[in-house]
């Protein structure tokens, strides 16, 4: 136990930082690059193990946590495992389909509804146009929406939808 | 200095500690009227309530919403950590003040700004929030449910300034602790008070991130309209349940420990005993909080949760009793053998055991998630929750203030009125709550306005325990006065209190009573641990202050003067 | 009477100084901040395979000059640490600024982003996925504004030649500012 606080000592050059800002540079070009590519395992790696990386060196070089005290590593460690904890606690519940008694009325959008469609509307519009338009999908694509759904009932509760 | 320089924008520890005190005190009469009323309502429905007036379905739903909401994030909180974190942690480690003190103000002054806000929410139009401390959504989410546009997004916007405030006073509380220690002040010469204070700080910001997330989320469901927790737009309004009870569980430890802390505390002086197990104390405190993080979702249990989840939590839901089920026992230990002394302050320390145990043991039956699918919303859940944290925040409370009034105040109170008062509040206390758990096990559920609307909770056997509830409620806040009493003549009139009324060693007896702003003339040096009582080497005192200098006999290389 | 600091600030029984400590304790908790948003955001995201669809009309050009921006800037403020430990005060003002205007430029191309965006009709309101997206970005872009103005706080102590400790501080918290956007920019605008 020191009664005065240690100060890092810098012996690197700035040049020693520029190189660590290359590489970072580097790295920032090939997450950009590999999931161009389209390979989804490929852009699992690039993108988000490239991230890791990248935050690691940020971690270890700028912050200089590589020379801090050990306890520093440890505090964030923790609650990097904390968010670990949280997520397998969670994911079981918000990631699940459908229950036994209980179905998802969530309409996954599709391709074209993710798009906004422009054209006649102006731009204070747009918002309640894509809303009609997107209810004009929902009707349109009600029976593929609904293909996973074995249930009738569910076709005739939604049915007053073509009201619309 | 001007007034306003000294008393209201210090930096000084202890004047801030004092206004967290007060502005909790404050709202714990706010907290206490409203339970006050819808009890009323409760034991005689339909009854126009003095002071208040007939309460209407929505009123009641607020004024409960309200009063558990207040309760904990208002009064136990500020009380148990900020007001006597902020007193008494650099007066036991023996520095001058805390290591931020202007953030320390700012602390403060958010968490002001807080309670105004939710103050004011009861004033708006179709008044404050009532959806539960735990806002669930929809019902939180929708003001086509809740009725109260105004009051929703209000009361989250209070309670997320308020996790602000108590996040910027955890950093300093911690920073100080690890850092401005006296020198001689090892980590297992600390004293347990604020230990407890500092692991119960880095509990709560640990566990409140994700919860501010997702406040940010249902503000934006409650305001803009999005639908985080909307299923049918995309959201799952289970999210939430997870990440308040992420939160909440862990919450619940981090107001039980201060109130553990000072019980250790009093316990080892008034039985001028050393504290049996430190170690052991702190190992298991630590198990608690690691635990604590994995033991949520039994708030969830019948929520539609994946049961295999389920199975999970139940297993760690009744391990987590263990450590504290070992701190309860070294307590007891502590107590054995020692010289017991009955004042004020011991009788609370003892009392905390006692009714803390009982709420404990009744978690066990909510911790199995087969029993809990009875249990779970019924009033068993609400005495067994009483019976903890009544315990860690009044008796809590008790202990601390009138433990160490003399060394706050300079002077010391009248101990024959903290006997009646003490009397006056535990005895009312267990006829409030042993009717609940019997309600509740025969079914009464929670938060429901008037049981005459369901014919088998509508039994008069079940009004009378109702009324019975009640009545020994408004017995327990009438005899509050008599400690108000207590307070205000001790004030203006009571005997000065010496430096170290209670013979304790730890090092805030050393400084004035009152301390003056920066504590001590000259920092004191540690040099032994906090607890030396009764230590045979000291036939002419029973206790050993840690700055009093000479051997520390936990040292592995002491050597007995005895043979 | 004007503050004084306590003599409590400047002891250090772990032997790293009051102020570093503090904000490690201070990233922790903003990790679980963020990392409680993200982990949100992921377990949706896992969930719901058609936000693939979503997320294709985020900027990826505007995301990526970004996380250029940031890290540039965060090599920046590492050199005016350096320079403030060296007492080149004059250096260290200067380094601080380029950081600063890394941020400027990092709200600037978020505010065209989001104008882009906002009148084209990808609002908050339009899916979950967006309104994560805006509460996610806002949420970061705030704490980029707020780190902005405190070190411009900080630059004109450096200039008087005081409190020069505080470079690093303020630096370590911009560099958790960098490491959250580098985990935002694959999660919001690659995972297609």
């Amino acid at each position: 136990m020191s009664e005065t606080a240690e100060h890092h000592d810098d012996h690197h050059p700035p040049k020693y930082y520029v190189k660590i800002w290359v590489i970072l540079l580097v790295l920032l070009t090939v997450s950009i690059v590999g999931p161009m590519i389209g390979i989804k395992w490929l852009t699992l790696i690039t993108a988000f193990g490239i991230a890791l990386v990248k935050a690691g060196m940020v971690c270890a070089y700028f912050m200089h946590l590589n020379i801090e005290r050990k306890v520093a590593w440890y505090i964030l460690c923790a609650t990097l495992l904390l968010l670990l904890v949280f997520f397998t606690g969670v994911a079981p519940d918000v990631m699940k389909p459908s229950g036994t008694n209980w179905q998802s009325l969530y309409h996954e959008p599709t391709e074209e509804e993710s798009m906004v469609h422009h054209g006649d509307e102006h731009a204070e519009d747009a918002h309640h146009g894509d809303e009609d338009t997107h209810h004009g999908d929902e009707d349109a694509k009600h029976d593929d929406g609904h293909d996973e759904h074995s249930e009738d009932e569910h076709h005739d509760a939604d049915s007053h939808d073509e009201g619309h | 200095m001007s007034f306003s320089e000294k008393y209201i924008f210090s930096t000084d520890h202890k004047v801030i500690g004092l206004q967290y005190m007060f502005t909790g005190i404050f709202m714990a009469l706010i907290g206490g009227f409203f339970v006050y009323v819808f009890r009323m309502q409760l034991a005689f429905p339909g009854i126009e309530v003095r002071f208040y007036g007939t309460v209407t379905p929505l009123a009641y739903n607020s004024l409960v919403t309200n009063h558990g909401t207040i309760m904990i994030f208002w009064f136990a909180m500020p009380v148990l950590i900020a007001a006597f974190g902020n007193i008494l942690i650099p007066l036991m480690i023996g520095c001058d003040d805390m290591v931020f003190p202007r953030i320390n103000r700012l602390s403060f002054q958010i968490f002001l700004l807080s309670a105004i806000i939710l103050i004011a929410s009861f004033f708006v139009p179709n008044g404050g929030f009532g959806g539960a401390w735990t806002a669930y959504p929809p019902l939180s989410a929708e003001a086509a449910y809740n009725s109260t546009p105004l009051g929703a997004p209000m009361w989250l916007i209070a309670v997320a300034l308020e996790f602000v405030a108590f996040l910027l006073g955890g950093i300093n509380f911690i920073t100080t602790l690890m850092n401005a220690r006296a020198p001689g002040m090892t980590m297992y010469r600390i004293p347990m008070a604020c230990w407890m204070i500092v692991i119960a700080s880095i509990l709560f910001m640990c566990s409140v991130g994700p919860l501010i997330a997702g406040a940010v989320m249902l503000l934006f469901d409650q305001t803009l309209n999005t639908h985080f927790f909307d299923a049918a737009g995309g959201g799952d309004p289970l999210l939430w349940q997870h990440l308040f009870w992420f939160f909440g569980h862990p919450e619940v430890y981090v107001v039980l420990l201060p109130a553990m802390g000072f019980v250790a505390d009093i316990m080892a002086v008034m039985a001028r005993k050393k504290l049996f197990g430190y170690k052991t104390i702190l190992y298991s405190v630590f198990a608690t909080g690691i635990l604590s993080f994995v033991v949520w979702a039994h708030h969830q249990f019948i929520a539609g949760i994946d049961p295999r989840m389920a199975n999970l939590f139940t297993v760690t839901t009744l391990l987590i009793s263990v450590p504290i089920a070992e701190l309860c026992f070294v307590y007891i230990a502590t107590l054995y053998g020692g010289s017991i002394t009955f004042n004020t302050p011991m009788l609370w320390a003892l009392s905390f055991l006692v009714e803390f145990l009982i709420g404990g043991v009744t978690g066990i039956f909510l911790g199995a998630s087969g029993a809990d699918i009875y249990f779970h919303d019924t009033y068993f859940v609400v005495a067994h929750f009483h019976y903890t944290f009544v315990p860690i925040a009044i008796i809590g409370f008790y202990c601390g203030i009138t433990f160490w009034f003399p060394k706050i105040f300079g002077k010391m109170m009248n101990d024959t009125l903290g006997k009646i008062h003490f009397w006056g509040t535990i005895i009312p206390f267990n006829f409030i709550f042993i009717p609940l758990f019997l309600l509740g096990a025969a079914g009464q559920h929670r938060r429901i306005y008037n049981f005459e609307n369901f014919q088998d909770l509508a039994l008069p056997e079940f009004f009378n325990l109702r009324v019975i509830a009640t009545v020994s409620l408004i017995v327990m806040i009438c005899f509050q006065l008599v400690f108000l009493v207590n307070f205000i003549l001790t004030l203006r009139k009571g005997k000065k209190a010496p430096r170290n009324p209670w013979n304790s060693n730890t090092l805030e007896w050393t400084a004035e009573s009152p301390p003056p702003h920066g504590n001590w003339p000259v920092l004191p040096t540690v040099y032994r641990g906090p607890y030396e009582y009764g230590h045979p080497d000291r036939p002419d005192s029973d206790y050993w202050p840690q700055d009093e200098p000479g051997p520390d006999p936990a040292d592995p290389d002491y050597k007995s003067t005895q043979a | 009477m004007s503050f004084q600091v306590p003599i409590a600030t400047n002891r250090s029984a772990t032997g790293i100084p009051t102020s570093r400590l503090a904000v490690w304790w201070i990233l922790a908790s903003e990790v679980v901040i963020f990392g409680g948003l993200i982990m949100c955001y992921l377990m949706f995201r896992l969930h719901h395979e058609s936000w693939g669809f979503e997320a294709a009309h985020t900027n990826p050009i505007a995301g990526g000059v970004n996380t250029f921006v940031l890290l540039t800037s965060s090599l920046f403020v590492v050199l005016a640490h350096q320079a403030a430990e060296a007492k080149e005060t004059d250096k260290s003002v200067r380094y601080i600024w380029f950081t600063i205007f890394g941020g400027f430029i990092f709200m600037m191309v978020k505010a065209y982003e989001y104008t882009t965006e906002i009148t084209h009709g990808y609002t908050m309101f339009k899916s979950v996925f967006w309104s994560f997206y805006y509460t996610a970005t806002g949420l970061h872009g705030f704490h980029v504004m707020a780190g902005m103005f405190i070190m411009w706080m900080i630059s004109r102590d450096v200039k008087k030649g005081k409190n020069l400790h505080r470079v690093e501080i303020i630096g370590i918290y911009w560099h958790f500012v960098d490491v959250v956007w580098i985990f935002l920019f694959p999660l919001l605008y690659i995972a297609k």
